[in-house]
């Protein structure tokens, strides 16, 4: 196990953390202001990668692909939001989970109908392009870096515009306790479209900005949502904070759990054994991380409802 | 009848702490209640009264201080853990079980106490060793004739009236009523006064109420709880012409 | 805001339902293979068979979700351990129906306990979430489980012996056996949803401050029902490997548990009945919609979307409301 190897992987799990970051986000946040379980929310990120593709075949530029892509997310979103969520924030969990699962049912079939099950893929943007050395023997792709630093820089914007300004303000007092927000005479109905439309397009902009690098096919969203909602379990319902470091946390967890398992293990049994076993514990390892979590914080690390 | 001396307190409450942020919601509570007496919580609205129950009942847990019950420590106990041992509630919103029937909603309260609820066979709903308390203690409660309606089709004052009959059923040491005059009319506050005075005795009460009328006519002693701070505890008389407590709750002398 | 247990309208008063549909239903599917015999359209055999496996499966789910209140969204898990139950144990040579049978619903019943302690510690969507996890968690077990087949599954040499005896391997035999499972599944549920237990569930479900005011410890009876619709869901594990003779990590991926939530959804949630007709209707409409188009569930979501908007109570809830309309029209 070299130590270049090792900071790869911790740079690849920190992309990994940003991306989920990106897609928790809006999860945690349309849950905790409005109570709403959306699990559609991958489908939106799935949509974002397919449009992406889509505009880039026409306009042959990645950043007018990106941009037309992300509005497309938004409106798409909005629009489902307008016709089908909306009716949803009153009713029980159990019907909101129908519901989504419906819309997820409907999209990953509509995309395969619309663009086939083959997988598609966009090529990384020219500037991006290559690996660059961070330090002496290790090489690391550009556009991953991309990834990471775009990610990092919309966890600050969001950080500010939560904090410092009005809508944030109402966000966070939303997450709290909407009903109050709205007994103050807040237009509920406009800061839920706003937060929605915002979380839909930073899951939009994950799907854009991974698709250079994955296979683009019917499906991608589906575990990637799960691991999104591993991500806002562990880093509390409502909290943007949370989710920050919940995600990086997963996103190391899962990333060096994997590639280190077998050699981990290895040093406990023999090669064979650590072989057989290895996958299997890497792919337990973030549950059994969340369940340690939770069984100690039921409502995660940093809940926005107080206790 | 209890046998305790009448030294030994149903409920001590010492020092209690809750602060909800940086606001002491109940700041360092110590009082006791003696067996079979009524005791009344009174305070203006946001003194802590309901937080106060809640600690009691195990709903909330306390930050500092201790609860002792029938003279064990229960601070740690849940709340159905304290239930178990004789500590019944009503709630000051009422809450009760809407799709269940009025004796269903009793014979679930005697079912918790006879043990024995992991029967995975027969039907709970017919069975006499059930329903026959939970028919008395309807009875006693004043709705009797109501069992079979479904409770969420109950006018308020029943619901108030189920709400008892469940905590009765409960057989209890302590009953914890959190407003029970809150939204009855005239009539009926006079009919539950005069029902809890006919249950007096039977088990130790403390009464958190607004209705000034019904607490003098019921409360053995009276605390008084002004913003998390207990000001003083004292006979009817002691507390209706305290000064201080005129001044921060009571206003004018009441009748 | 919605609410974070479900709806008082939906309540459920003690259990007195009919006997006369499900009579019906185990009456048609006890008549469907001799229907089949006579029409020569054997495939109804196959497709009546897993209609019951998944039914059995869905009475479970129905407890939790109906009864319980706990929407579990890792259901799929408890069937696929089951199945592996079965195929592991025949990988090493081991084919007898009363050894697999108990081992498929003790190991489902394991892992009940062992999530449930995690999972029932949260309440609301935390709860839906972290099954969901659960559930996904044993899925990703089962892909890297490289010498039972991994990805591509397992094919079973045979199905369950009984006693030695091959009595399952006649697809007629496997029926009626697969359907004796599923009226001792709904028989047993139905009892305890009247029982005892079951009224402090369903008590649980409408008011659970209450309950513990009462004197319940609503968590541990909770966690005794997530480990009985475990254990069922096992049972129906070892019905389905035997069925297909094959188990796969498909049998409990994600979608399946949302799939067996659609079941008793489109059923009738909390009537177990609806878990009966919702799994037949699901897998019915399985069958035929694919028929037409691959893509089928293109037009399925929405038809779930607005199922959820304007018919809340499914199948039952439409029967009901039909039958009032009928009669007080």
């Amino acid at each position: 196990m070299s130590t270049t190897l090792f900071l790869v992987q911790i740079l690849n799990g920190v992309q990994l953390g940003v991306l989920l970051f990106l897609i928790a986000a809006g999860l945690t946040l349309v849950f905790g202001v409005m109570d709403f379980i959306n699990l559609a929310h991958g489908v939106q990120y799935m949509l974002g990668a397919y449009l992406a593709v889509a505009f880039y075949g026409y306009v042959d530029n990645f950043l007018l692909a990106l941009i037309l892509a992300l509005l497309a997310s938004l409106v798409f979103g909005l629009l489902l939001e307008f016709f089908v969520f909306r009716h949803l924030y009153d009713r029980d969990h159990l019907d909101q989970v129908i519901a989504t699962f419906g819309i997820i049912l409907f999209l990953n079939h509509g995309v395969r109908m619309v663009w086939g099950a083959a997988p598609l893929s966009l090529p990384v943007p020219e500037f991006f392009t290559g690996s660059v050395v961070l330090m002496s023997g290790l090489l690391y792709p550009v556009w991953r870096l991309a990834i990471i630093g775009s990610g990092l820089a919309i966890a600050v914007g969001l950080y500010v515009l939560v904090t410092f300004t009005r809508i944030g303000m109402l966000v966070r007092a939303g997450a709290t306790n909407a009903r109050m927000v709205s007994a103050l005479g807040v237009n509920i109905k406009r800061l839920f479209m706003i937060v929605f439309g915002f979380g839909t397009m930073l899951a939009g902009f994950a799907g854009i900005m991974i698709a250079p690098i994955i296979s683009v096919e019917p499906g991608m969203g589906d575990n990637i949502l799960i691991l999104a909602f591993v991500v806002i379990v562990i880093g509390g319902i409502g909290s943007i904070r949370g989710a920050f470091v919940a995600a990086l946390l997963v996103g190391l967890v899962d990333t060096l759990g994997r590639s280190f398992s077998v050699d981990i293990l290895r040093l406990m049994m023999g090669p064979s054994p650590a072989r057989m076993a290895g996958p299997a514990i890497a792919s337990m390892l973030i549950y059994v991380l969340m369940a340690l979590v939770l069984y100690a914080r039921p409502t995660g690390l940093f809940p926005a409802r107080g206790r | 009848m209890l046998e305790r001396a009448p030294s030994d307190a149903v409920l001590r409450l010492e020092g209690l702490r809750k602060n909800f942020g940086s606001l002491a919601v109940t700041d360092d509570v110590t009082l006791d209640v003696r067996p079979g007496e009524i005791h009344a919580i009174i305070g203006p609205n946001g003194a802590g009264k309901t937080t106060l129950i809640n600690q009691i009942s195990g709903v909330l847990s306390p930050d500092g201080g201790r609860i002792v019950f029938a003279g064990s420590d229960v601070t740690a106990l849940s709340a159905d853990a304290r239930a178990l041992r004789g500590l019944a509630r009503s709630f000051q919103i009422t809450s009760i079980l809407p799709g269940f029937s009025v004796l269903e909603n009793v014979a679930l309260a005697v079912q918790a106490r006879e043990g024995s609820s992991f029967r995975f066979f027969g039907r709970a709903a017919a069975e006499t060793a059930l329903n026959a308390p939970a028919m008395s203690a309807l009875e006693q409660a004043g709705i009797a004739e109501r069992a079979h309606v479904r409770a969420g089709e109950l006018s308020h004052g029943e619901k108030r009236a189920l709400e008892l009959a469940i905590a009765l059923a409960m057989k209890p040491t302590l009953l914890l009523l959190d407003e029970p005059m809150a939204g009855i009319g005239r009539e009926e506050t006079e009919s539950q006064v005069e029902l809890l005075l006919r249950l007096k005795g039977q088990f130790t009460m403390v009464l958190v109420e607004h209705d000034m009328g019904a607490v003098f006519a019921l409360a053995d002693r009276i605390s008084v709880l002004i913003r998390g701070r207990l000001l003083m505890t004292g006979s009817p008389d002691t507390v209706r012409t305290d000064p201080q407590v005129i001044a921060a709750y009571l206003g004018e002398v009441v009748g | 805001m919605s609410a974070t247990t479900l709806a008082a309208s939906k309540a459920v008063a003690p259990p007195r339902s009919g006997i006369i549909l499900p009579a019906l239903i185990f009456i048609v599917f006890a008549l469907l293979p001799v229907v089949a015999a006579l029409t020569t359209r054997q495939y109804l055999v196959d497709v009546g068979c897993r209609m019951m496996v998944f039914a059995v499966a869905a009475i479970a789910l129905d407890l939790l979700v109906g009864y319980a209140g706990l929407i579990s969204f890792g259901h799929a898990a408890f069937i696929g351990l089951g199945a592996y139950a079965v195929g592991i144990l025949s990988a090493h040579g081991v084919g007898e129906g009363l050894i697999a049978l108990p081992i498929a619903i003790a190991v489902s019943m394991l892992f009940a306990w062992l999530t449930g302690i995690v999972c029932l510690r949260t309440s609301g969507a935390y709860f839906i979430m972290i099954t969901l996890a659960f559930g996904q968690m044993a899925y990703f077990i089962a892909t890297s489980l490289a010498p039972y087949g991994g990805d591509n599954g397992l094919t079973i040499a045979a199905r369950s012996t009984i006693a030695g005896w091959p009595l399952l391997k006649n697809d007629r035999a496997f029926y009626y056996f697969t359907l004796l499972c599923l009226l001792a599944a709904y028989l047993f549920c139905r009892a305890l949803v009247g029982s005892r237990f079951g009224r402090v569930l369903r008590g649980g479900k409408e008011n659970a401050v209450r309950m513990a005011a009462i004197g319940f410890n609503v968590q541990r009876f909770r966690l005794v029902a997530y480990v009985i619709a475990g254990g069922l869901g096992g049972l129906s594990g070892f019905l389905l490997a035997n069925l297909t003779e094959f188990v796969a990590p498909a049998y409990m991926s994600w979608q399946q548990s949302g799939e067996l939530i659609v079941m008793v959804i489109l059923g009738g949630v909390g009537t177990l009945d609806g878990a009966l007709l919702g799994s037949a209707t699901y897998l019915l409409a399985e069958e035929w919609l694919s028929g037409f188009t691959e893509n089928w569930k293109v037009i399925f979501g929405p038809i779930l979307v607005l199922v959820v908007l304007f018919a809340r109570g499914g199948l039952i809830g439409l029967g009901s409301w039909l039958r009032r309309r009928v009669f007080h029209a």
